[in-house]
């Protein structure tokens, strides 16, 4: 696991790595406990400044913004997880098939690829809520789909290289069949590309899924949503300014921390540059 | 040259038949009923019958279809299930709201990545790059939604500059006042978006930094700085080109939620209400149009890409 | 043109890449730095005109006829560039623009000292295409690099080095990226035009067969240092360090065997 001590060498990686599993701490303990009932409203306790007892305020049916905050990283984690594995499966199945298959499946899902790349990801979610209901589960099929053609475009261009390398056609040659080939030698290589890609597949669905609960088809108002929060507040803004920084603050600190750690892990695991900077100590 | 625009144009109408397909079949799974919707909740089911019969819903659904299709390439887009008013017409009218959005905030978006990416590369060693790398970086992470909000709060609240919300009832009659009215949703999406182009220049002239070409031009009689400017910009323009295609995609999803924060009546916001309220003629032919405006720009880039790269000029 | 440095030396990413090599080019000399890879040879060229990669420093004393080069303001650096010292490159495949004609990439160092005006400009650039005995030069100006294959690409490259008639060239291995026949093609190219402009020469290069062929004297570079120098029939004939005794004598096991076949 080198790559993962050259990530956490860098400021950047370090920083995005501590605040994931921060993220992921806190859904964690989320699911057990929180401050306070993140539902729980107070009529007497409306608007309500930062204290000790309500670190980041109330809001305008009285909860206390701080559990909701801190509720909401469960739905976050749980997004930015699924997503990314939905997207992972789409990414690899449509890659594969559209690098190695046959000529006449490779072609059409070519132009398939193409044409889904133009949905853009919202525009999914809203077709798909408009059919299954506004619900977590439209964002994260949404987002599986919409990231996972991205994935599949970057990786059949990668396995379509590795597949042409030498030593896959020598493999090839001494008699593997086109699956063992795919399993040994092209999946290994294009790992890290691969990786780098889910790691900012994380960031796209935390994004989405606070645009999708602001546009109200993503989380329903039973669970707690960083998008919803900003949806009810924003309304207010002008005259409570300091209560939708929480939430907004909690979505943009997420999405840095998973694209600075895709970004060092890029640079950890890209091949050019590990052989420029051999090249520079020449 | 002109074998590769011909291509190019034969996918883009595959690419819109496929996507008109995947809309139509994926809003036809619909639960919802529409003609429930119309008929309201005492309506009896003789009634609701009677409803869908009169809209031709209970048609055969490739017949639906090409029915749609049909009427689509006559520019007759349908009509709303629930007014009965062409979609065609309010589309128009939307879209005079939606299409210069887009356009502003693009400008915008290209205006500010573009410039402070390459700066950015330029002053990579020094504290000044580093900032504004970082900046980007944090900004890009911003979800539009609170961009929006900040915006609202900076320029429109406090320094009461610009108007906060709605757009002017005569809409393009009133040049200046509609103008205004896009300032503020244009420049939440532009920053945001600005700082993805941004990132992306950047790297491509920290790239152009490195090539050797740029060292041969310095050596031919001028400066690092004016080799890099004449000739490695140029190629990093290029690029940046080929990634406008994508960014249409994001900016036309910023415009579908920048209209419902600032209450613009657009074609996002109606796409929004319309999916409430279940009209699916409205939907599926909004849907249509704003991927149909996706695959138009891509293609578009792609050619332009293709003339202006001589190395491309000339493949099959 | 005469080429005197002293003491340069070189860091690059945290390592002394050049370390106090000192030479000498008279007026019209041909000098061939010779080295292994990691020798510092062509970073010793670059750091002439100011051209090292980022991040790289130079210290020491570059003087050409008599003008101190090293620590020399960028905008001055660039009225030397191209007019008073050509530079050809290693890579043909790199070290042009691909968007641009190649008449235009040549003809620009003329425009650039003004030695040429925009109308003269593909006039100029046919005259250089024809010296570097490019085929077709009325045609070819308004190719592209990618049109031309990797030895015209090298005169191409050999032609803006020329353009402006430098007394000083550098060439930092041009012939090391191009096969054997091009290599001899270019080889002698080059060598005719230094020889009929009456240029000062710096030639780089691993080769030892190269270097016999195209320099008069010879500074063999190993890890940064120079290592020994001295006029190329001494160098060839009666080498004094170990290191160049080993370059020799694998040189002339390879030509060995080119003879026995």
């Amino acid at each position: 696991m080198t790559w993962l001590r050259e990530v956490l060498r860098r400021p950047a990686g370090a920083f995005g790595a501590v605040v994931i599993v921060l993220l992921v701490a806190a859904a964690v303990v989320a699911v057990f406990w929180t401050p306070q009932d993140p539902f729980e409203t107070d009529p007497f306790h409306r608007w309500l400044g930062p204290s000790a007892a309500h670190l980041f305020g109330t809001d305008r049916v009285g909860r206390d913004i701080f559990s909701y905050v801190f509720a909401a990283t469960r739905t976050t984690v749980l997004v930015a997880v699924l997503s990314s594995v939905v997207a992972a499966l789409v990414g690899l199945l449509l890659a594969s098939i559209g690098a190695l298959g046959p000529r006449w499946v490779r072609e059409p899902v070519a132009v398939l690829i193409d044409v889904l790349i133009a949905f853009p990801v919202l525009l999914i979610a809203i077709m798909l809520s408009a059919v299954l209901g506004a619900s977590l589960g439209t964002v994260i099929t949404a987002v599986g789909i919409g990231f996972g053609v991205n994935i599949a475009r970057v990786a059949r261009g990668e396995i379509r290289r590795v597949a042409r390398t030498g030593y896959v056609l020598a493999g090839r040659a001494s008699g593997l069949g086109p699956w063992r080939s795919l399993t040994d030698h092209v999946l290994p290589n294009i790992a890290p590309v691969f990786i780098v890609q889910l790691s900012l597949s994380a960031g796209v669905a935390v994004l989405s899924e606070a645009g999708l609960s602001f546009l109200g088809y993503g989380a329903p108002p039973s669970t707690p949503s960083w998008g919803r929060l900003l949806s009810d507040l924003q309304n207010y803004v002008t005259i409570y300014p300091l209560t939708v920084v929480w939430p907004g603050l909690a979505i943009t600190v997420s999405v840095l921390a998973f694209n600075l750690f895709g970004d060092a892990l890029r640079e950890a695991t890209d091949p050019r540059l590990r052989s420029s900077r051999r090249r520079s100590e020449r | 040259m002109l074998r590769f625009v011909a291509i190019r144009v034969a996918l883009l109408v595959l690419g819109l038949l496929v996507a008109a397909v995947l809309i139509f079949l994926t809003l036809r799974v619909l639960p919802g009923d529409v003609a429930q919707v119309i008929g309201g909740t005492r309506a009896t089911a003789e009634q609701v019958a009677r409803i869908r019969t009169g809209l031709g819903l209970d048609r055969p659904i490739p017949v639906q279809f090409l029915d749609w299709i049909g009427g689509v390439l006559h520019g007759d887009l349908g009509r709303s299930l629930i007014t009965g008013t062409p979609v065609a017409t309010e589309l128009g009218a939307k879209l005079a709201v939606t299409l210069p959005l887009a356009g502003l905030s693009l400008v915008l978006g290209l205006g500010l990545g573009i410039p402070l990416g390459v700066l950015s590369a330029v002053l990579h060693r020094r504290v000044g790059g580093f900032l504004i790398a970082a900046a980007a970086q944090a900004v890009a992470a911003v979800p539009v939604v609170f961009a929006g909000v900040l915006l609202v709060l900076l320029l429109g609240a406090w320094l009461h500059l610009l108007p906060v919300q709605g757009f002017p009832l005569d809409g393009w009659r009133e040049p200046g006042r509609a103008f205004a009215s896009l300032i503020l949703p244009a420049l939440t999406i532009g920053v945001v978006e600005g700082a993805v182009v941004l990132r992306f220049t950047r790297s491509a002239t920290l790239e152009a930094l490195g090539q050797d070409h740029v060292r041969t031009a310095a050596a031919k009689g001028m400066t690092m700085t004016r080799a890099l400017v004449t000739h490695g910009l140029p190629g990093v323009l290029l690029s940046v080109i080929a990634v406008i295609g994508l960014e249409i995609a994001a900016l036309l999803v910023g415009a579908v939620i920048v209209e419902s924060l600032f209450q613009l009546p657009g074609v996002g916001r109606m796409l929004v209400t319309d999916v409430a309220n279940r009209d699916l003629e409205k939907v599926q032919s909004e849907l249509l149009v704003l991927t149909g405006l996706i695959l138009v720009v891509g293609a578009v880039v792609d050619v332009l890409h293709r003339v202006l790269d001589p190395r491309l000029r000339e493949q099959a | 043109m005469t080429l005197v440095v002293r003491g340069l030396t070189v860091r690059f990413g945290g390592r002394t890449a050049v370390d106090g090599v000192s030479f000498t080019v008279p007026d019209g000399g041909r000098l061939g730095i010779i080295g292994g890879s990691g020798s510092g040879k062509s970073l010793t060229t670059l750091a002439i005109l100011g051209l090292l990669p980022e991040g790289a420093t130079a210290t020491g004393s570059v003087l050409l006829d008599g003008v101190e080069l090293l620590g020399m303001r960028e905008r001055e650096l660039a009225r030397i560039r191209g007019l008073r010292v050509g530079v050809v490159f290693q890579d043909p495949q790199t070290a042009l623009n691909p968007l641009r004609t190649v008449g235009r990439q040549l003809a620009e160092p003329l425009r650039l000292h003004g030695l040429a005006t925009r109308r003269q400009q593909r006039a100029e650039a046919v005259r250089l295409a024809a010296l570097v005995r490019l085929p077709d030069p009325e045609q070819l100006v308004d190719l592209y690099p990618h049109q031309l294959s990797g030895g015209q690409r090298q005169r191409v490259a050999i032609g803006i080095a020329l353009a402006c008639a430098p007394g000083l060239l550098l060439a930092d291995e041009p012939t090391t990226a191009l096969d054997v026949t091009t290599q001899a093609a270019i080889l002698a190219l080059f060598d005719g035009l230094v020889e009929d402009t009456g240029a000062s020469l710096v030639f780089v290069t691993h080769d030892l067969a190269v270097l016999a062929r195209i320099s008069t004297d010879v500074l063999v570079l190993s890890e940064g240092r120079a290592i020994e120098s001295g006029p190329v029939e001494r160098i060839l004939g009666a080498p004094q360090q170990p290191v160049t005794a080993a370059l020799v004598a694998a040189a002339r096991a390879t030509s060995f065997r080119a003879d026995e076949s």
